[in-house]
């Protein structure tokens, strides 16, 4: 069934999904959105990597896949819990506050 | 019985030692110890150089040579430098003298320098001279010798500048550096000439290959090592810095500025006699240098009112008669003056320092005058110096000084001006130092009258040394009596070995006896006339030079500015020299480097103001940034 789908086709739902991801973090100013956003663009180069070890015969790239999403995960436990922190500080997780980090 | 290698090895290790313990313990050790110490190391120096100089006398059989490697310094592919002595003839002969003379020197600064504060520190750079010196003459290859001969440069620099708290001492060490320094790079680069073209610079690689490099080469390597000398040896243009080097304490001036270390350049030409005898330019140049320095240096001494002054005037002009005679390849005659010279200079250096030292520091002969009543010791030692630096027989510097004269004449068939001009200089010689003479110890006392009261003769560590000195200055000319007065010239066999090569390569001229006997008769007939004129002038008439203010006639009065040579050199070299550092200060250091320095220095503040704007702390900008950056890259990536 997957030799039905045509690989460009995975390749274009990935650059959507990643543009979305990325235009996400750009706009937004909720912490959460954007934390939502980055792993939106994990998954998109997931995706792309899942497709071409399909095409190619080749497993390494779905091996590359679980490490990226134990990463992820790893990743997100911390960043959720320095959003913790940062509303139990300031009572939002509105990104523009954090303006702090300069000379 | 210890071997003669570990023996040879000891002659400089016991100086050195010396040194060490002195020089890392001045505070504590008192006078006494200090002065066993220092002088036993040299005594047992000289007489490790009497067991090794009886060891040659013995050996009849092949080389007269005795070789010590001690162990490869540096080894780099097929270049092996070690620290190595060799000891033959020739610096058998140097090794008696340093540390025979350099012992009694030592006695004598008890005496001196007992009530100087610095007394430990005197004796601590003494020893480290006479290791230094014992390196420049054993060693077996050209850089030991270097190292030696810089360390005798900085010997000489921390003694000439002893009494530090002078400033014009300072400055006369500093010249006397400076001035080493300009003929210690003629040397070094002699010496890596030979490495190039050697490919080795142990003596006995180089010299037996010798006449395989062409002789434009040979004659480079000659020029460049005599110009190292030059600055050692004080010889014209270079000599200036001798004269100045008397700022240093007396025994310093007998042991280093006249009896060893201004002799090194001496022996550095003796040593290279191979290579300078390929080259006949560089013996021209030599004897050309060595003949225009003792006239010269000759005819400032004779205005000189400084008695040290006169003596190291003198000495300028005794080393160029050295130089003279190497120039005319009699090099045993250059080295049988240097020998007999280190006895009679060092013995009047030391006269000086008793006069000097019972005078309480008066140096100027127009205060003196009648002393040889009050100091008869060291008037009948001085004038024994007197007698062997005259040349009158037998004293030690007849033999030798005619030893060269005898050279100067059978130098060229024709034309004797060589030959003129030096017996000029060394009658010269003879008035300058009569006229010291005469007016230190003779005539009336000018001293005043409280210096009278206190004139007393030196005490026994000073004219022991004095004595022994004045016999050596009788006796050394034995060593060396010609033919012509039924002797054999023992020296001359002695350094046969060392001089063989080169003998082969000069022509040697023989005069008959007749004509010896008639040059010597009319050298010493004109000594005796000139003396007769001196005692006339400062004695019969007691003629007393002029005070400084007083004005000279036109010649008189250059003498005694010296030719204004310092004068010269501070116009011609100085004064450009802080002129054009003035001008590289102000153009170069402070419009340029400080500027540019400055500039970007200044510039940070305001750059930086506007960089920082970059940094707004904003996340969202960052993080737009860094997308903006990543699009950037991927799209030249892609490009490429």
């Amino acid at each position: 069934m997957i030799n039905t789908i045509p690989i460009h086709y995975y390749l274009w739902l990935a650059a959507v999904l990643f543009s979305i991801g990325v235009l996400g973090v750009l706009y937004r100013r909720n912490a959460i959105i954007i934390f939502m956003c980055i792993e939106l663009m994990l998954n998109a180069v997931n995706l792309v990597m899942v497709a071409f070890s399909s095409y190619m015969n080749d497993a390494a790239g779905q091996v590359f896949v679980f490490f990226i999403m134990a990463v992820a995960a790893a990743e997100v436990a911390v960043g959720l819990a320095i959003l913790v922190m940062m509303y139990r500080n300031t009572k939002t997780i509105d990104i523009n506050i954090l303006n702090r980090l300069k000379w | 019985m210890v071997s003669i290698a570990l023996l040879t090895s000891l002659v400089p290790f016991f100086p050195l030692l010396g040194f060490l313990i002195v020089a890392f313990r001045s505070k504590q050790l008192s006078h006494g110890v200090t002065s066993v110490v220092a002088c036993g190391a040299v005594l047992i120096s000289f007489i490790i150089s009497i067991i090794l100089f009886t060891h040659l006398l013995g050996i009849t059989t092949g080389e007269q040579v005795i070789r010590v490697t001690l162990f490869d310094w540096i080894s780099v592919g097929n270049f092996t430098a070690s620290l190595s002595f060799l000891v033959d003839p020739l610096s058998s002969l140097m090794l008696l003298i340093i540390t025979g003379v350099g012992f009694l020197i030592h006695v004598y600064s008890i005496g001196y320098m007992h009530d100087d504060g610095g007394f430990n520190r005197f004796f601590s750079y003494l020893n480290l001279f006479v290791f230094f010196m014992l390196l420049l003459v054993m060693g077996a290859n050209y850089l030991v010798m270097f190292i030696g001969w810089e360390g005798v440069g900085l010997c000489s620099y921390l003694l000439i500048g002893f009494w530090f708290k002078n400033q014009a001492y300072n400055d006369a060490a500093n010249k006397a550096f400076i001035m080493n320094r300009i003929g210690d790079l003629g040397m070094l680069l002699g010496v890596i000439l030979i490495f190039v073209h050697f490919g080795s610079i142990q003596y006995s690689e180089v010299f037996p290959n010798a006449t395989s490099v062409d002789t434009s080469t040979i004659t480079w390597i000659t020029i460049l090592l005599f110009i190292g000398a030059m600055g050692k040896s004080a010889q014209l243009p270079l000599y200036t810095w001798l004269p100045d080097a008397m700022a240093g304490p007396t025994p310093v001036s007998a042991l280093i500025h006249a009896a060893t270390m201004v002799t090194a350049g001496v022996y550095m030409v003796a040593r290279n006699n191979v290579l300078y005898a390929l080259s006949p330019i560089a013996l021209e140049l030599i004897m050309i240098v060595g003949l225009a320095t003792a006239l010269f240096a000759a005819t400032i001494a004779l205005k000189q009112n400084d008695i040290k002054k006169v003596l190291a005037y003198s000495t300028v002009s005794q080393l160029g008669l050295m130089f003279l005679a190497l120039g005319l390849g009699s090099f045993t005659a250059g080295i049988f003056h240097m020998a007999t010279h280190a006895f009679f200079k060092a013995l009047l250096f030391l006269g000086a320092g008793s006069v000097i030292h019972a005078m309480h520091h008066e140096q100027d002969i127009r205060n003196m005058g009648g002393l040889k009543k009050y100091l008869p010791i060291t008037f009948i030692t001085f004038l024994i110096g007197v007698l062997a630096i005259s040349g009158i027989p037998p004293f030690a510097g007849f033999f030798s000084k005619d030893e060269i004269l005898a050279s100067a004449f059978e130098h060229n068939k024709h034309n004797k001006i060589v030959w003129a001009i030096a017996v000029l200089a060394s009658l010269l010689t003879v008035f300058y130092m009569f006229r010291l003479l005469f007016l230190t110890f003779f005539g009336k006392p000018r001293a005043d009258h409280h210096t009278i009261e206190h004139l007393h003769e030196s005490p026994k560590s000073i004219t022991i040394p004095l004595i022994v000195l004045a016999i050596l200055s009788v006796v050394g000319g034995f060593m060396g009596v010609p033919e012509v007065l039924w002797g054999s010239h023992w020296l001359s066999g002695f350094l046969a070995p060392v001089f063989a090569p080169s003998t082969e390569l000069i022509e040697a001229h023989h005069l008959s006896h007749a004509t010896e006997f008639i040059l010597m008769g009319t050298v010493v007939f004109f000594t005796l006339v000139l003396i007769g004129i001196a005692y006339h002038r400062y004695v019969s008439r007691n003629h007393v030079p002029a005070a400084d203010n007083q004005p000279l006639g036109a010649l008189p009065n250059m003498l005694s500015n010296k030719y204004y040579v310092d004068e010269l050199y501070d116009f011609i070299i100085v004064k450009p020299l802080y002129w054009i550092s003035g001008l590289f200060d102000q153009i170069i250091e402070r419009s340029g480097i400080d500027k540019l320095v400055n500039t970007i220095g200044n510039s940070v503040v305001p750059l930086s103001n506007v960089a920082r704007l970059l940094q707004s702390g904003g996340i969202g900008y960052y993080i737009f940034v860094m997308v903006i950056g990543i699009v950037v890259i991927l799209t030249l990536a892609v490009i490429r």
